[in-house]
């Protein structure tokens, strides 16, 4: 048996990263929600809740559904607004040995823009995800996911007011993902994550009210894993840039299938919630999975996808 | 808190669609303070998957005489089953596998030792308040549990409550156990009596909204334990939000029951109409 251990670590738009596991923003909290239940510095990156320009109270209740093998969610991008977050969340990031990777979004190109240039001066946050495509909020950056000019236009922008990598998350509701995926690789995007929540509906049969009070909101969980692989799969092939896989992964099995089809890395969103260690799990996992079938780099698994 | 992959000691129906689990639990007790909750699910593959919230019963301990094996911690709840993954949870076994993550929340407050002590449950909302009738009286409080429900069958563990030193007054809607009528008829006679009491409550919405209004009106402390949807239970997911005083359209504030609660000051919540929209329902199991 070889006794070195296999090598998990993966390069993302020049992030290097111990290795390809993160949690999915928005189920994560600023992540030091998490420190009593896992060392974050176990994992590849931390990625915060989507930042914006001011403080966001988020959607009416109920805001979550369970569904079968997923979740609804309208949260409503709930969040602290940059300000509170630099002054308030960021002085825990000193002390980490792991990336940090700061999710925003904004209601108008200036306000990306805004949070852009404030993110960029703050030296604790390695990079940015920038968000256009939050399917639960009138103007949560959705209308700049769905087109490809929009989508173009704000890259651009934030491109501009950012010296760090720069990781844009598309939405899958959209009819073609691979031309808003070629758009913002275009307008500069160092990498795209995908994909966000698809848009979803439930309905209580008692009171024939809908199970949200914002009526519909984005799935997520094991129930959008194949939608998510094949979206993944597609945008691996029309981009030249990385891809970060994300949908419905909740063990060491579920990442390789978005690493085989080209992910450079995976997030983890969902499983966040039903166990606060999956994450750990997963990476502890890959490497089982690696010294089984006789590897020694993860890289060897990626975009190893045979048709 | 932690992280328990660990196995179920007891699943028993003890009044119609109401079960009592016993969970192993080693450490629990000495972290656990009265009024806090555990998320819960199966360790299996199920058709369910997020873990579900429950208010903590008690702590114990299984002596080693029983069967020859060490001592045992272990934490109860008590649940009602509502929904698809209470129902799983009801169908679950001695030795069956289960996931504990908790002590969560944020507890009851006792207040000072020796002040009368009113607590108010109604049907499965008398669960997270056992721990906190024993450690009142444990610091010396004089505690009156008023008991509320439809039915008898809604009264759960009256004689545990009346063993740990509480004096108990029941009240059913239907008049089948106790006095006839709502809890909240035996909450405005006791205020009159104590007006100098600290109040706790636990129930249904309605229950919680009539109970708030008493208090107000009385100007008594009061603090609640809420129940709601959830998703993570740790602050992370924002997903059981409840309406804090002072919300309003333009400009709302929401609080994580998960993290700032699940016991709350009754004023620091809205008590408006919008509340109640928040499916609070206290201390079992929810959907």
């Amino acid at each position: 048996m070889n006794s070195i251990r296999p090598s998990l670590a993966v390069e993302v738009a020049g992030l290097k990263l111990k290795n390809p596991v993160m949690p999915a923003s928005g189920t994560f909290g600023y992540g030091e929600e998490y420190a009593p239940y896992l060392d974050l510095n176990r994992l590849g990156a931390i990625v915060t809740k989507g930042l914006s320009r001011n403080p966001k109270a988020g959607n009416p209740t109920p805001r979550i559904a369970e569904t079968t093998s997923g979740m609804l969610n309208a949260i409503g991008l709930q969040n602290v607004g940059i300000d509170a977050f630099i002054a308030g969340k960021v002085p825990y990031y000193r002390g980490l040995q792991t990336p940090v990777i700061a999710n925003f979004f904004g209601n108008t190109l200036e306000e990306y823009g805004e949070v852009a240039r404030k993110l960029n001066d703050v030296p604790e946050v390695t990079a940015v995800e920038l968000n256009i495509s939050c399917p639960n909020v009138k103007q949560g950056g959705i209308v700049f996911g769905t087109e490809a000019s929009a989508a173009s236009q704000v890259v651009t922008l934030v491109r501009q007011a950012l010296n760090k990598p720069l990781i844009v998350k598309l939405t899958p509701n959209v009819t073609d993902i691979t031309v808003i995926a070629r758009a913002v690789e275009e307008a500069g995007a160092d990498a795209i994550s995908c994909i966000n929540t698809i848009t979803g509906m439930a309905i209580d049969v008692r009171t024939r009210k809908p199970k949200i009070a914002n009526r519909t909101g984005g799935l997520s969980g094991p129930a959008i894993r194949p939608v998510a692989v094949r979206m993944t799969h597609q945008v691996v092939q029309a981009v030249k840039i990385p891809v970060i896989g994300i949908g419905g992964i909740t063990c060491a099995e579920d990442a390789l299938e978005f690493l085989i089809v080209g992910a450079k890395a995976v997030q983890v969103g969902t499983a966040n919630f039903i166990d606060p260690q999956a994450m750990l799990a997963i990476i502890a996992g890959l490497e089982q999975f690696l010294v089984a079938e006789g590897l020694s780099d993860i890289n060897q698994v990626i975009g190893s996808l045979k048709i | 808190m932690k992280n328990y992959a660990t196995i179920v000691l007891a699943n028993q129906e003890i009044s119609p669609s109401i079960f009592r689990m016993r969970i192993l639990a080693p450490g629990f007790a000495a972290a656990a303070q009265p009024g806090q909750f555990v998320m819960l699910r199966p360790a299996l593959a199920l058709p369910t998957m997020l873990r579900r919230p429950f208010g903590v019963f008690r702590t114990g301990c299984l002596p080693p005489e029983c069967d020859g094996l060490p001592p045992r911690e272990y934490m109860e709840i008590l649940y009602k089953v509502v929904g698809q993954g209470t129902k799983i949870l009801s169908e679950l076994h001695q030795g069956d596998r289960i996931e504990l993550l908790g002590p969560l929340g944020r507890g009851f407050d006792l207040g000072p030792p020796g002040q009368e002590k009113i607590l108010v449950g109604g049907g499965i909302g008398l669960v997270p308040l056992f721990m906190l009738g024993e450690a009142l009286v444990a610091q010396g409080s004089r505690v009156r549990l008023l008991m509320g429900g439809r039915t008898r069958d809604d009264i759960l563990a009256v004689t545990e409550f009346e063993r740990s030193g509480v004096e108990t007054y029941v009240s059913t809607d239907d008049g089948s156990l106790g006095e006839a009528g709502f809890v909240t008829k035996v909450l405005e006679r006791k205020l009159s009596k104590y007006p100098q009491a600290e109040v706790f409550a636990c129930g249904p919405t309605p229950m919680l909204t009539a109970v708030a209004a008493i208090c107000a009106a009385r100007q008594v402390n009061l603090q609640v334990s809420l129940e709601a949807h959830m998703a993570c239970g740790v602050g992370a997911c924002l997903g059981c939000v409840v309406k804090g005083a002072g919300h309003s359209e333009s400009t709302p504030r929401y609080l994580c029951t998960c993290k700032a609660g699940p016991v709350f000051q009754a004023s620091d919540l809205d008590w408006g109409k919008a509340t109640a929209e928040a499916a609070i329902n206290c201390g079992g199991g929810c959907k």
